[in-house]
């Protein structure tokens, strides 16, 4: 191989592409300021901040000490930026996107929810209007109603002012009910005096420690696990991983079309009328867009360690490793689009289309453990999923050189693949 | 010396190169005359060995050229029709580029690139960047990307298109000196003029096939009429009272624009006075007379039926 020409000719490309100020921007910017937006908004940046609060409703038409009761508590929860509207106007802002939720809490909900609880009774509705956008968080707003509901409920059942005459109904209904065991019937009866019992024994000291009603039986502690204990979740070493793999990979579409352009020209036809191979050509390509990928890591990485203190948790010959498999299976990915492609024009939309499928499927937007089952087992033939998995590991998961092996592998060998193609239908002559 | 024996080449059923065979020696110029799709980019590629020939061969100074890394075409230089230069890159890196190519580095390639660049009158401009230079400027430093290695023999693939007229004269100049020093060229080009000027050899293609190979004043007696006299009428008969010069021995073809007759014919000297003893017998009365050699462009239409321009 004539390595004169190798190197010129790589060296040329690395020149031309950072002469070309769209293809740095494209390469360079894009891909931090991208990440740096995600990470944010999925929380990396803002650790120190509060999380953002759902937005709600809470509309008090049964204007009872219950509902009461659980209005205060919903504008209690920090998940919570709870405002008391009417049901015109919960409805009106839901439509509209000012608020996500709206809870309405109908008339009579306290007596009804109440011996509902006691007697199995028919049960009140609360309705939840929804910005059908927002289906979490109405999953979450479920989930906290739920818990202030059944609070209020039982409080007010077991020690409220009227329960008393909650207790007493439910005992003409439990001594009425037909075809019950005389044991259960007795033992229910036996949990319905006690509970009178202490509700007449609270009710004359008010300063008693006891509480009645239900409370939550446990307490959550959260933790994330991460690289090592203590070492907090960093979203921006997701964010620039997937994004980093997004635009490298847009560059190596570039470097393929730059080959496409230049067969048209006459620069092709005086790299073939010298007395190279085309092997010197492929090579000295695949050279280029692989050390053009590394610059591009080593920015936006050293950008995320900088600014965002993104740290290579794990392994650093692993994420080293991967940095190069990767960069090595763009260039080839790159020189594939170059020789199945027939001109830039027709090439260049397919080729996005076929990088943003790759990108999507491997986990560059969204984490690929959001997939549906079949679809996370199939992403392990995308390479770009080798990719995301193997720097996450690196980086946040704090994984061990070992855990870098199969990411690598999995990257050279469709870097193999792809220049065995390449070369095999690599078009030396243009006419 | 650059010998191509019997080159061809098929795509499918059409027949772009068929059994092309010319030799031309140090110090001349091949020019390679053809309408569009004749076969000349394809003989000119098959010969820088941007394409195999389906069989055939091409020899410098006797060695066979053969391979994509053949060093017998260190010897050769191409000059591309489209320009071969990356525009983003100065005149230098160009060159350096290039030079690389043919394993060309430090002080050698710096003396060649200063050689080429005085050569093409861009020595000042070599630090500047091509997409800054005028199209004669880019011509110009085409044709010296060529000559960095110094070949023996270079291919120019229509080296003038859109080139103004001073940049043009530069560039026939350059050629010139080159033949001066021996080194042997072939020129394809839809100039006429440029041929003319420049050329020892003139081979003609069409259809892929050579029509025409001799020297510029041999393939000017390959057509029956190499002159044309053109007669002003001062009283002009009616209509279609000049056909009959046609059948006056020695005329090839007669046309009449308004008084103006343009008589093709074989021999001046030997065929006028038929011709004019012809208009003394019908009592019409030359005005003015006066006489043109046919040109390449003519010799062109006579051999393949189409202007070259128009092709």
């Amino acid at each position: 191989m004539n390595f004169t020409a190798f190197f010129a000719l790589a060296r040329r490309d690395v020149r031309l592409f950072f002469l070309d100020r769209r293809a740095v921007v494209m390469s360079f910017l894009a891909p931090i300021l991208i990440a740096s937006f995600f990470g944010y908004i999925f929380g990396g940046a803002a650790k120190d901040e509060p999380a953002s609060k759902i937005e709600m409703a809470a509309v008090d038409r049964d204007a009872s000490g219950i509902s009461a009761h659980i209005v205060a508590a919903l504008k209690a929860d920090p998940a919570l930026q709870v405002k008391k509207l009417s049901l015109e106007d919960a409805r009106e802002a839901v439509r509209s996107g000012k608020i996500t939720v709206a809870a309405v809490i109908p008339a009579g909900f306290a007596d009804g929810a109440v011996r509902a609880f006691l007697r199995a009774s028919e049960q009140p509705e609360i309705q939840l209007l929804y910005d059908p956008s927002h289906g979490p968080e109405v999953q979450m707003v479920r989930g906290i109603l739920t818990q202030h509901v059944i609070e209020a409920v039982s409080s007010e059942a077991f020690g409220g002012s009227n329960a008393p005459k909650y207790l007493d109904e439910a005992m003409r209904d439990l001594n009425a009910a037909p075809g019950m065991d005389p044991s259960d019937r007795s033992a229910i009866r036996r949990l319905l005096t006690d509970i009178g019992g202490l509700n007449q024994r609270q009710r004359e000291n008010p300063q008693s420690p006891v509480r009645t009603g239900l409370n939550m039986p446990y307490k959550v502690r959260e933790e994330a696990v991460t690289a090592h204990h203590g070492v907090p979740y960093n979203s921006m070493a997701h964010s620039f991983a997937g994004m980093a793999v997004q635009f490298i990979l847009f560059m190596g579409i570039d470097a393929g079309l730059v080959v496409l352009a230049q067969r048209r020209s006459g620069l092709w036809k005086r790299l073939q009328a010298a007395p190279i191979s085309r092997f010197t050509v492929i090579g000295s390509r695949t050279a280029s867009a692989a050390g053009i990928s590394a610059l591009i890591l080593t920015a936006v990485f050293g950008f995320a360690r900088l600014v965002f203190n993104v740290r290579v948790e794990g392994s650093f010959p692993g994420f080293l490793g991967v940095c190069v498999a990767f960069s090595l299976m763009t260039a080839t990915f790159g020189l594939l689009i170059a020789v199945l492609g027939k001109t830039p024009e027709a090439t260049r939309g397919i080729a996005i289309l076929v990088t943003l499928l790759l990108v999507m499927l491997g986990g560059s937007w969204v984490p690929a453990f959001l997939f549906p089952a079949w679809l996370q087992k199939l992403t392990f033939l995308i390479p770009t999923r080798w990719a995301v998995d193997g720097l996450d590991g690196m980086l946040w998961r704090g994984l061990s050189w070992n855990a870098a092996v199969g990411p690598i592998l999995a990257l050279l060998g469709f870097a193999i693949l792809f220049a065995a193609v390449a070369i095999w239908r690599f078009r030396w002559e243009t006419e | 010396m650059l010998e191509v024996t019997e080159l061809h080449k098929r795509y499918g059923a059409l027949v772009a190169v068929h059994n092309v065979s010319f030799v031309v020696r140090p110090g001349e110029m091949l020019g390679l005359l053809g309408p569009n799709g004749a076969g000349k980019t394809t003989t000119v590629s098959m010969i820088a060995g941007l394409l195999r020939p389906d069989r055939g061969e091409v020899r410098i100074a006797g060695s066979l050229v053969s391979g994509e890394t053949d060093p017998v075409k260190r010897r050769m230089g191409l000059v591309p029709q489209d320009l071969a230069l990356h525009d983003t890159l100065s005149a230098c890196e160009n060159l350096t580029l290039f030079g690389a190519l043919y394993g060309m580095t430090g002080r050698r390639l710096r003396n060649a690139m200063d050689a080429v660049l005085d050569l093409a009158g861009l020595r000042d401009r070599g630090k500047d960047r091509v997409d800054t230079f005028s199209g004669g400027m880019k011509r110009r430093l085409n044709l010296a990307a060529a000559l960095l290695h110094d070949p023996q023999i270079l291919l120019l693939d229509e080296p003038t298109v859109g080139v103004d007229p001073q940049s043009r004269s530069a560039i026939f100049g350059n050629l010139e000196e080159l033949k001066r020093q021996g080194k042997t060229l072939v020129y394809t080009t839809h100039y006429m003029e440029e041929a003319e000027r420049l050329c020892d050899h003139i081979l003609i293609v069409d259809h892929g096939k050579v029509v025409a190979n001799d020297t510029l004043e041999g393939v000017r007696r390959m057509v029956p009429a190499v002159t044309m006299l053109e007669i002003e009428i001062e009283n002009p008969g009616v209509d279609g009272w000049w056909r009959g010069l046609s059948a006056v021995a020695g005329v090839a073809s007669v046309e009449c624009r308004g008084q103006v007759l343009q008589v093709m014919m074989g021999d001046l000297a030997r065929d006028t006075p038929a011709v004019l003893g012809w208009l003394a017998a019908g009592g019409y009365r030359p005005a003015h007379l006066a006489s043109q050699r046919a040109d390449l462009e003519t010799v062109f239409l006579t051999l393949t039926g189409r202007s070259v321009r128009n092709a």
